[in-house]
C-alpha cells in the first residue's frame, strides 16, 4: 500500500524555511538532473543525474545523495508547524523534477496523503504524460517561459520551446493553479517587446492570471568555477529595479497579476 | 465592540527635541541621594527599621533637586545631569568606592564621577560600613557557599549589590485612588491593631511607614507644582507658559488624588515609575500592562472630545523618553552582565484579559508606534502573543522588529498562563500575566517575583565532572568520581546531575541569605503601598507581604553541555574514537588551540603569581613572553595535533538547534538537570523557587571565567545564551532552530526561557517577509515555545559600527532579555552579538 515510501531518488539538498517559491514558508526539495542547459543556471551541479564532487570556499563537497520518499517525508513533515500557519507546504525544485519523474509522484502522493501542500518548480519539458500523472497531487504547478522563439531558447538553453509551450497549454487546462515564471536574462529576453510576448502567451492560457519576473543574478558563478566549468554569463549585472517595474507594467498590461521575485 | 485604531501618527518635533537633549548629557553619578539618605540614617539610630526607612524616603521627597527640563509634558527627575544616576550606599557601597578611579574609563557601562562627588561619597560611606544589606547577607552565607561564589560556579552579585526591584507595582490603584487613598487604606488597616497583637511591633510601624511614604510621593509632587508655576510667570514664551501651567496643575491633583485625564495619568504614571526607583536600586521596575490600565483615561478622554488621538500618542511618546532618562552605575562584573547602561522597564501590551478574551485596545497601537518613534531602548517592550491576537498587531510589531531595535519580544500566553497556574497563580491573575526585566512573568502588583535571583552556570559543575568536584585545588564540588568510574555515558550524567543539584543547593543558601538581609535591612514601604496584600497583611514585600512570592535564578549553557555530552557519547562509548581521559586532556589543553586574549590574560595573570610567589621578580618582558606562549598554547606538538583532530570530530558532530531528535532530547533532559532540582526549595518569604532559562547578557563575562567544554567551545568563549542553539551552530535555518528550543519543557522554567534570533534585514522584505516572519513566531508558540526575540541588523552594518561608532550612537540592537545601544556594550559583547547565527533565506 505505501509502496511508494520506498520508492529512491537522488536529490542535492533541502531548504527549509523558502518563501520565494510558493505560498507561505516551504521546504524544498532539489532533484538532481536536469534536460535543460540553462546558460545562466545558478545551480549548475544540479544538471548532471550523477553524484557529482564540487569545490566549495576550498573544500571537496558532495553533491547528490540517494534518499527514499520515506526519508524526505520525515524532514518535510517536520516543519508542519510552520506550513499551517502560513499556508506553506513542500516545493518540488531542482533541477528539473521531471526527470525522475517516479520519484517526483511518490514524493507528492506522499505529501498530499499527509495533508500538506505542494508545489513543484518546473521546465515543463517532459512528455506531457509524466506531467498528467503527477497533477491531482500538485497545488501549484511554477512553470518558466523563458522566450517565445525557439531558436534563442535553445541557443540559450540546449533545448527548443515547442513542447514546452504545448505542456503548458494543457497542464493549464488540468493543473489546480498555474503560475507562469520568467527569468529575465539580460542578453536573452530582457526587452519589452519580449517580454510582452510572454506574458501575452501566459495570458492566453486557461485560468492562469498571475506572472512572476526573476531578476538574473550571478550568485552561481562561484559554482562553476567550483565545477571546473566555464561561466557563460562573464560579467553581466542583474536587471535593474526601475528595469523590472517596467517589465512588470508591461505584464500587467495583459490582465496579469504580476510580481517580481518569487 | 469598539472599534480598534491601527493607523499610524506621526512622530512631533518636541520628541525628537527630547532625546537630543537627553543623549546631549554624559551618563554621571551624582550624590545627593547619598548624602540625604545618610544624614535621615543618622538622625534615626535606634527607630524601628520601617520608620528608619519612610523618614529616609521623606527626606528624599523634600530635598532632592527638582529639575523641569525643555520641552517636557511629563516631568520629574532623579538627577541634575542627563542620564546621570544616583547612588544607593545602604545596600552596597564598597565597590564603588574601589572602582572611582576606573568607573569612568572601563568598557562596560562607563559613568563620569568628579573628585568632588568620590569625595562626598567617601565621607557617606563611613557612616554604613557595617550595616548594608551585602554585609548582612555575607554574614548568613555558609562557607560552601561563599567558596562556590568564588569559584564562579554561580554569581548572586545582583541583589547582593543593590535592591531587588524586578516588580511591576500596582499602577492601576495609584491612578484610581492616589496616594491619598492608599494612605487611607492604611490608616484604617492601621487602626484594627491592637497593642496586644503578636504582630503588633512591626505591622503597627510598618502601615505607618507606608502612609509617610504616600505623603512624602505627594509632598515631592507639589514641589514641582510650585516649580512649575514659577517657571510659568517667568516664561515670555505663551505656548510654553500654558504647558507649565498644565503641568503645575496635574502635579497638584496627582499623584495625591486619582487620575482624571489622560494626561494626569501619564505623570501619575510617571512619578510612581520614578519614586520606586529612587526608594530603592533594585532594577527592573516594570510598567506592565500599560495598555490595560491606562486605557480608561484614554477612552474617557477620547469621548469627551478633550483628548485627540495625536496628543494622546505625545504624551505616550513623553512617557517613552522619560523611561530612557533612569541610570544605574553597578559593579563593573554587574555592568557587563547587565551591559548597555540598562534599567529593564518592561512594558507588555496585548495578550488576553482576566476573562481569556483579547485585550487589544488602541493604546497597544501606540505602544509600539511610541518605541517607533522614540527608537530607543526603553521601555523593553514585550508583546503577549495568543490564537486570538489580532493579525494587525502582530504585523505591526513585526514592523517595528524589521527596524533592528530588538523590539518588541514576543511572548506565548498559551505556555505562560498553565505555566504560572502550575505555580499556583488563581486563572484570573494568570491570565493577567505582565513580564518583569528580561523575560520574567509574573502577575504584575500582587507578586515579590524575585526574578533574575542568580546567574547560574550550567558549564562549571560539568567542568567539575572532570575533575572529581576540585577546582584550583579547592573541593567545591561533591566528589562524583575519577574518569575510571565513568564505564558508561549514564555513569557520567548521573555524576553531573549530582554536581547540578550540590551546587542548586549552594545557591540556594546563597538567595536566601541574601533574601533575609533586605527583609531585615531594606524593607521598601513606598514600594509595598503598591503591591497587594502589604497592606492587609500588615507586611512589606520584602518580608512576603506579596500575594505571590517566587525567587527565580536562571541557568544557561544547555545548549553546551548537551552538544558536549551528545559528543562524549558518540566519540568516547559508542564509536570508541577517544578515551574520556584524552578527551578530558584535550579540554585542558583548549583543544590545542590558541586562546582568545583576555583567557590568554588571565592564565598568564595566574602564572606571574606563581612566579612571584617564589621570590622572582618580573619584568615587563617576561610577562608579555609568557603572555605570547599561553596565547599561542604552545604545547607539544604531536599532542596539539591530536588535540585538534580531536576537536574537528566534535566540530562535525550533530549540534542542537538542527531539529535533530538525538541531540534536541539531550538538550530537554540537560535543562531538566537545573529546572527540576530548582523547583524542590522555598524562600524566606513563603514562596518557592522556579528556574528561569536565560542569561542576560552574563553569557560573555561568566564564558571569560570558564575554561574550555566537551562541546568544543573553547576557553573564554561566550556560552550559549539562553534556550538558544550556540552561536554558529544552527545551520538549517529558522525553523530547524526553533523546533530544537521547542523541544525543551518551557513550561517546568516558569521564571522565563529567552531565544535569540538574528535575522538579516532582507529577511523582512516586503509583506511576504513579514508574513512569513509572523508564521514563524506563530508556528514555535504552537509547539509550545515560550519566548523569541529578534536582532534585525545585517552583520556588516554591525562591524562596521564597532569601526565607527560616531556613526551609530543609535543603532539599537537586542542584547539578551532587552536591548541597548550597540556602541555602548563592550568589545566582546559586541562580538558575541555579531557572531550570533544570522538566519537569511527569506
Amino acid at each position: 500500500m505505501s509502496d511508494y515510501l520506498n520508492v529512491s531518488g537522488r536529490i542535492f539538498d533541502i531548504q527549509k524555511f523558502s518563501v520565494h517559491d510558493g505560498p507561505g514558508i516551504r521546504t524544498i526539495v532539489f532533484l538532481k538532473g536536469c534536460a535543460l542547459r540553462c546558460k545562466w543556471c545558478c545551480n549548475p551541479e544540479s544538471q548532471k543525474p550523477e553524484i557529482q564532487t564540487m569545490l566549495q570556499g576550498g573544500k571537496e563537497k558532495t553533491v547528490g545523495r540517494d534518499v527514499t520518499v520515506g526519508e524526505v517525508l520525515e524532514l518535510v513533515k517536520q516543519d508542519m508547524p510552520y506550513y499551517r500557519r502560513s499556508g506553506g507546504g513542500m516545493t518540488l525544485s531542482g533541477g528539473e523534477m521531471l526527470c525522475q519523474s517516479e520519484f517526483a509522484y511518490a514524493l507528492l502522493r506522499a505529501a498530499k496523503e499527509s495533508a500538506i501542500h505542494t508545489a513543484v518548480e518546473t521546465t515543463g519539458f517532459a512528455p506531457y504524460e509524466k506531467i498528467e500523472k503527477m497533477l491531482p497531487f500538485i497545488d501549484v504547478v511554477l512553470m518558466d517561459i523563458k522566450h517565445r522563439d525557439s531558436k534563442k531558447h535553445q541557443a540559450f538553453t540546449t533545448q527548443p520551446n515547442e513542447r514546452i509551450l504545448e505542456n503548458a497549454v494543457k497542464i493549464a487546462e488540468q493543473a489546480k493553479k498555474l503560475i507562469i515564471r520568467v527569468p529575465v536574462i539580460p542578453t536573452f529576453n530582457d526587452t519589452e517587446a519580449e517580454i510582452a510576448a510572454i506574458a501575452e502567451f501566459a495570458a492566453s492560457l486557461k485560468n492562469v492570471t498571475e506572472i512572476h519576473l526573476l531578476p538574473y543574478h550571478s550568485f552561481g558563478r562561484d559554482k562553476y568555477e567550483g565545477l571546473g566549468r566555464e561561466y557563460l554569463m562573464g560579467d553581466l549585472l542583474s536587471p535593474a529595479d526601475e528595469q523590472m517595474q517596467k517589465f512588470k507594467t508591461v505584464a500587467e498590461k495583459f490582465g496579469l497579476q504580476c510580481k517580481i521575485g518569487g | 465592540m469598539n472599534k480598534v485604531y491601527t493607523a499610524d501618527i506621526p512622530k512631533t518635533n518636541r520628541i525628537q527635541k527630547l532625546i537630543d537633549d537627553l543623549y546631549s548629557g554624559t551618563p554621571t553619578i551624582e550624590s545627593t541621594r547619598a548624602e540625604i539618605i545618610t544624614e535621615s540614617y543618622q538622625a534615626t539610630e535606634g527607630l524601628p527599621i520601617y520608620l528608619r526607612k519612610s523618614a529616609a524616603f521623606r527626606a528624599l521627597m523634600e530635598k532632592l533637586p527638582v529639575v523641569i527640563r525643555d520641552h517636557e509634558l511629563i516631568v520629574g527627575c532623579n538627577s541634575v545631569v542627563r542620564r546621570g544616576c544616583q547612588t544607593f550606599p545602604e545596600f552596597s557601597n564598597q565597590w564603588l568606592e574601589e572602582e572611582f578611579d576606573t568607573v569612568a574609563t572601563r568598557s562596560a557601562d562607563p559613568f563620569y564621577i568628579s573628585e568632588e562627588t568620590a569625595a562626598k561619597l567617601k565621607e557617606v560611606h563611613k557612616y554604613w560600613k557595617g550595616r548594608t544589606t551585602s554585609e548582612l547577607a555575607t554574614s548568613y552565607m555558609a562557607p560552601e557557599t561563599l567558596a562556590a561564589i568564588e569559584h564562579n560556579i554561580f554569581t548572586v552579585g545582583n541583589y547582593f549589590y543593590n535592591g531587588i526591584g524586578h516588580v511591576s507595582a500596582d499602577y492601576d490603584k495609584v491612578l484610581r485612588i492616589g496616594f491619598k487613598g492608599i494612605y487611607e487604606q492604611a490608616k484604617a488597616e492601621r487602626a484594627k491593631c491592637n497593642i496586644y497583637d503578636a504582630d503588633y511591633t512591626t505591622r503597627y510601624p510598618f502601615l505607618t511607614s507606608v502612609m509617610e511614604s504616600c505623603e512624602a510621593a505627594i509632598v515631592f509632587a507639589k514641589r514641582y507644582a510650585q516649580e512649575a508655576r514659577k517657571m510659568a510667570d517667568n516664561c515670555a514664551d505663551m505656548t510654553r507658559r500654558k504647558e507649565l501651567l498644565t503641568i503645575a496643575e496635574n502635579c497638584e491633583k496627582v499623584p495625591a488624588n486619582g487620575a482624571k485625564s489622560f494626561h494626569e495619568a501619564c505623570q501619575s504614571f510617571w512619578f510612581v515609575q520614578l519614586l520606586i526607583q529612587t526608594e530603592s536600586s533594585g532594577h527592573s521596575i516594570s510598567p506592565g500592562r500599560f495598555d490595560q490600565y491606562m486605557y480608561p483615561y484614554y477612552k474617557k478622554d477620547m469621548e469627551s472630545g478633550v483628548l485627540t488621538r495625536e496628543q494622546a500618542q505625545e504624551l505616550v511618546d513623553c512617557v517613552w523618553v522619560k523611561l530612557n532618562s533612569l541610570n544605574k552605575v553597578r559593579d563593573a562584573l554587574s555592568a557587563e552582565g547587565f551591559a548597555g547602561y540598562s534599567m529593564f522597564q518592561n512594558l507588555v501590551v496585548g495578550g488576553q484579559d482576566i476573562h481569556g478574551m483579547d485585550a487589544t485596545n488602541d493604546l497597544s497601537y501606540m505602544c509600539i508606534a511610541a518605541s517607533m518613534h522614540v527608537n530607543l531602548p526603553q521601555p523593553s517592550l514585550s508583546m503577549r502573543v495568543w490564537n486570538g491576537t489580532p493579525h494587525d498587531l502582530m504585523v505591526k510589531a513585526a514592523e517595528l522588529t524589521k527596524t533592528g531595535i530588538g523590539l518588541p519580544a514576543y511572548y506565548n500566553d498559551e505556555i505562560i498562563i498553565p505555566a504560572l497556574i502550575s505555580r499556583g497563580l488563581s486563572l484570573e491573575d494568570a491570565r493577567d500575566y505582565c513580564v518583569i526585566g528580561c523575560v520574567e512573568p509574573q502577575k504584575g502588583g500582587k507578586t515579590d517575583g524575585w526574578h533574575d535571583a542568580a546567574f547560574f552556570n550550567m558549564l562549571r559543575p560539568l567542568e567539575l565532572v572532570f575533575s572529581n568536584g576540585m577546582d584550583q585545588g579547592v573541593q567545591v564540588g561533591p566528589k562524583t568520581g575519577t574518569l575510571e568510574d565513568f564505564d558508561t555515558c549514564d555513569k557520567l550524567f548521573d555524576a553531573y546531575k549530582k554536581q547540578m543539584e550540590y551546587a542548586i543547593s549552594l545557591m540556594v543558601n546563597a538567595d536566601n541569605a541574601v533574601d533575609t538581609a533586605h527583609m531585615q535591612r531594606c524593607p521598601l514601604p513606598f514600594l509595598s503601598a503598591m503591591v497587594t496584600d502589604c497592606i492587609g497583611k500588615g507586611k512589606s514585600a520584602q518580608e512576603g507581604g506579596a500575594v505571590y512570592n517566587f525567587t527565580g535564578p536562571q541557568g544557561f549553557g544547555i545548549a553546551n553541555v548537551a552538544d558536549g555530552l551528545y559528543a562524549i557519547k558518540e566519540l568516547v562509548y559508542k564509536t570508541k574514537t577517544v578515551t574520556l581521559k584524552e578527551y578530558a586532556d584535550a579540554i585542558r589543553n583548549n583543544f590545542g588551540m590558541p586562546y582568545c586574549d583576555g583567557y590568554a590574560e588571565k592564565l598568564t595573570v595566574e602564572v606571574m603569581k606563581e612566579i612571584a610567589a617564589k621570590g622572582f621578580t618580573i619584568t615587563e618582558e617576561q610577562i608579555a613572553e609568557v603572555y605570547q606562549q599561553v596565547k599561542e598554547n604552545n604545547i607539544d606538538a604531536p599532542k596539539k595535533k591530536k588535540y585538534q583532530a580531536l576537536y574537528e570530530k566534535i566540530k562535525a558532530l550533530p549540534k542542537f538547534g538542527n531539529d535533530l531528535d538525538e541531540v534536541d532530547r539531550l538538550g530537554r533532559e540537560v535543562a531538566y538537570t537545573y529546572t527540576r532540582p530548582v523547583e524542590q526549595y522555598q524562600n524566606p518569604r513563603g514562596g518557592v523557587y522556579h528556574a528561569g532559562l536565560y542569561p542576560v547578557s552574563a553569557n560573555v563575562p561568566l564564558g571569560m571565567q570558564t575554561g574550555a567544554t566537551p562541546d568544543g567551545r573553547l576557553a573564554g568563549t561566550p556560552i550559549a545564551d539562553g534556550v538558544s542553539p550556540v552561536a554558529g551552530s544552527d545551520v538549517n535555518g529558522p525553523t530547524a532552530a526553533a523546533n530544537s528550543v521547542a523541544k525543551l519543557d518551557h513550561c517546568i522554567a516558569s521564571n522565563g526561557t529567552l531565544f535569540n534570533m538574528k535575522f538579516h534585514p532582507s529577511a523582512l522584505k516586503g509583506s511576504s517577509g513579514i508574513e512569513a516572519f509572523i508564521s514563524l513566531i506563530r508556528a514555535f508558540f504552537d509547539q509550545k515555545g515560550m519566548h523569541m526575540q529578534f536582532n534585525v541588523v545585517s552583520r556588516e552594518t554591525l562591524r562596521d559600527a564597532q569601526l565607527h561608532p560616531e556613526n551609530y550612537k543609535n543603532l539599537v540592537v537586542r542584547v539578551a532579555g532587552y536591548s541597548a545601544l550597540f556602541t555602548t556594550l563592550s568589545k566582546s559583547l559586541q562580538d558575541d552579538i555579531i557572531n550570533r547565527t544570522e538566519q537569511g533565506g527569506f
